[in-house]
């Protein structure tokens, strides 16, 4: 059955889709991983995730969303959007992501920035996109920030962190994902 | 994985708690929420949290509310008021009442992260810090002194008991071990302690000028007795006479010294009139005096005399654990005398220390630290800068006992001969170079017979 133990990436933008890239990033998911991973349709953005004064998305009400309309049986779904996300407290996050959960969501908005504010060339906004679907995919699993700034787990605040950071897990966070897996596998 | 510090958001808006919350927990930390100024407080009364962060505005009872019934319900916990109002009367009177730090929504990820960061930052250090106090707290002291062995804490008991008592005191022990200053925690500790505290090193001067110093002398007593002086005897009326090196004396005034001890009393060199004595003797030595006694050199009378309360200062690798206690120690006094920033020792360099022998006991661990503050580039003393020998191999097993005691003291005659040499036979700069003092050196210089000439 299609999307049974495996990982969803669904594209919940504003703009058209691009799915050679989003294709690139599902091999290197399920390469990274060792997981299934599948495209799927989107379900396209929640009607009230906007909030028209700051002119962002709300990133939790994107994720009920992603929770609602999840297929039974999906290990993981990540949406990813051309919007740019927020919580209540914070101006921005990249994404947002349940821990230990079913539902992720990473914006690609801040990561076609450069750090002058200008667009980005497209191979580093892939590179970035890559790294923060694999964060976020990361916390599905269970894994909380790592120390290690170089490791795709470390947390970011800024594209100067992500940029930093390699589209891979460190030694420890590896072996913790192993783990997790495991646990969650059963014996 | 080191467990993470628990936090308490606190806003009456859902959304707001479940993002914080889950925000939060990407980084490790323990999350929970409360939608209410009351129900904060429930969950304050049943579990402690490390952070609080709480909106200002909330329906009932609002930011400053929780914040004051906070601080006296969990008062280790940092507060961190959210507001969406920045108005400066708002921050100051949050601080004012004792919130760590305010935020104005939204705030920036890395504003938040750097605080949260700080803020557990500083709650693991005070933690460190209030365990470490907690495990100094479990060390003995006694004036001057401290120890965390055992056999230390028996010694201090021993000496607060002898403080007490009138009694001669036999503080017995190897060069450095710290003879002198128990001597003079004793006497700071008895009822003695207004009077004068005078020292002696009965190894440093020659049986003639030993007597005058002690019992003093009348004018024309001996060549270039100009006037009369008052001895140390006098001097110490009131107080306490230490003694130190009480084995080296000569057969002489052991005798002397007995009749001081017995009739209390004594007469000046070259003087008639007896003179009634008050002093507390403490007597100190760093050989074995009941083998002096048994070999005849040391008469058994005025061991028994001096023998009332013996107190033996165990040697510094009997008790090292006592070593990064010690250093401690002798750190802050350096750093003050040096005035040098000096935070501590490396932790290579105190393994060092601590695989160390010792020979020159205390004593020697100060002189190396000192050595070290001077020398270190940085706060930190690192191997490199104690200049401390590898530990010497170990020398093969001899047959029999006096064998290995033999070669030990042969040993020891060698490298003092050769510390000497090296120093031009500059007493001071030898002593501190094989960590003992003057005295001491003296003394062996004596023992050993070593000349400069040799």
């Amino acid at each position: 059955m299609a999307g049974q133990g495996t990982i969803l990436l669904q594209w919940m933008g504003e703009g058209s889709i691009n799915r050679d890239l989003l294709e690139r990033v599902r091999q290197q998911v399920e390469a990274v991983f060792a997981f299934p991973a599948d495209l799927r349709e989107g379900a396209g953005l929640p009607s009230d995730s906007l909030e028209p004064r700051r002119g962002q998305h709300s990133s939790t009400k994107i994720l009920r969303r992603i929770l609602t309309t999840a297929p039974p049986g999906a290990a993981k779904v990540l949406g990813i959007t051309d919007v740019d996300l927020f919580i209540p407290v914070l101006t921005f996050v990249f994404g947002e992501a349940q821990l230990k959960g079913l539902a992720a969501v990473v914006s690609t908005a801040r990561l076609r920035l450069a750090y002058d504010e200008q667009p980005a060339p497209s191979s580093l906004v892939e590179a970035r996109l890559l790294k923060e679907c694999l964060h976020e995919l990361g916390h599905t699993f269970g894994l909380v920030h790592c120390s290690d700034p170089t490791c795709v787990m470390s947390r970011s605040n800024s594209v100067l962190d992500v940029d930093q950071k390699r589209a891979g897990f460190c030694r420890d966070c590896r072996q913790r994902l192993r783990a997790l897996t495991e646990e969650r596998d059963g014996p | 994985m080191k467990a993470k510090a628990s936090i308490l958001v606190v806003d009456d808006e859902e959304i707001v708690r479940d993002s914080l919350a889950r925000w939060l927990e990407e980084d490790g930390f323990q999350v929970e929420t409360a939608p209410d100024g009351h129900a904060a407080l429930a969950r304050l009364a049943e579990q402690a949290y490390a952070i609080l962060l709480v909106d200002l505005k909330m329906p009932g009872m609002d930011g400053l509310q929780v914040l004051a019934q906070a601080r006296t319900m969990q008062p280790d916990a940092a507060v961190i008021i959210m507001t969406a109002y920045a108005t400066v009367d708002t921050a100051v009177q949050a601080m004012k009442q004792g919130a760590y730090d305010y935020l104005v929504k939204p705030f920036e990820p890395e504003e938040l992260s750097l605080m949260v960061g700080k803020l557990t930052k500083t709650q693991d250090l005070r933690r460190e810090n209030v365990l470490l106090r907690k495990a100094l707290k479990r060390q003995c002291e006694f004036k001057d002194l401290v120890s965390k062995s055992p056999k230390m804490e028996a010694v201090f008991e021993l000496a607060r008991t002898a403080a007490k008592s009138n009694s001669t005191v036999l503080i017995l022990g190897d060069s450095g071990t710290g003879k002198e200053l128990l001597a003079r925690a004793i006497h700071a500790e008895s009822p003695r302690r207004g009077g004068p505290f005078v020292g002696v090193s009965c190894a440093a001067l020659t049986e003639s000028l030993l007597e005058s110093e002690l019992f003093g002398h009348e004018k024309g007593a001996f060549t270039g007795a100009v006037g009369s002086a008052r001895g140390k005897f006098e001097i110490a009326a009131g107080g306490s006479l230490f003694l130190d090196e009480i084995g080296d004396i000569s057969p002489k005034l052991q005798l002397d010294l007995l009749r001081v001890l017995d009739a209390r009393e004594f007469r000046r060199v070259g003087g008639s009139q007896l003179i009634k004595t008050d002093v507390r003797i403490l007597a100190a030595t760093n050989r074995d005096l009941k083998k002096l006694v048994e070999s005849g050199s040391f008469r058994d009378d005025l061991y028994y005399r001096l023998n009332v309360i013996p107190v033996t200062l165990p040697p510094l690798r009997e008790r090292k654990e006592d070593i990064p206690l010690l250093a401690e120690h002798f750190l802050t006094q350096l750093r003050t005398e040096m005035g040098k920033p000096l935070e501590g020792v490396s932790a290579e360099a105190l393994e060092m220390l601590l695989a160390y022998d010792w020979p020159g006991n205390v004593r020697e661990l100060r002189n190396v630290l000192e050595r070290g503050a001077v020398l270190a580039r940085g706060p930190i003393i690192t191997p490199l800068e104690l200049e401390l020998a590898p530990p010497a191999s170990p020398v093969p097993l001899a047959g029999a006992t006096e064998e290995v005691a033999d070669s030990l003291r042969e040993m020891e005659r060698r490298h003092i001969g050769a510390t000497l040499k090296q120093h031009n036979w500059n007493i001071t700069h030898s002593a501190k170079a094989l960590g003992i003092d003057r005295v001491t050196l003296y003394n062996k210089i004596k023992r050993y017979q070593l000349r400069e000439d040799e």
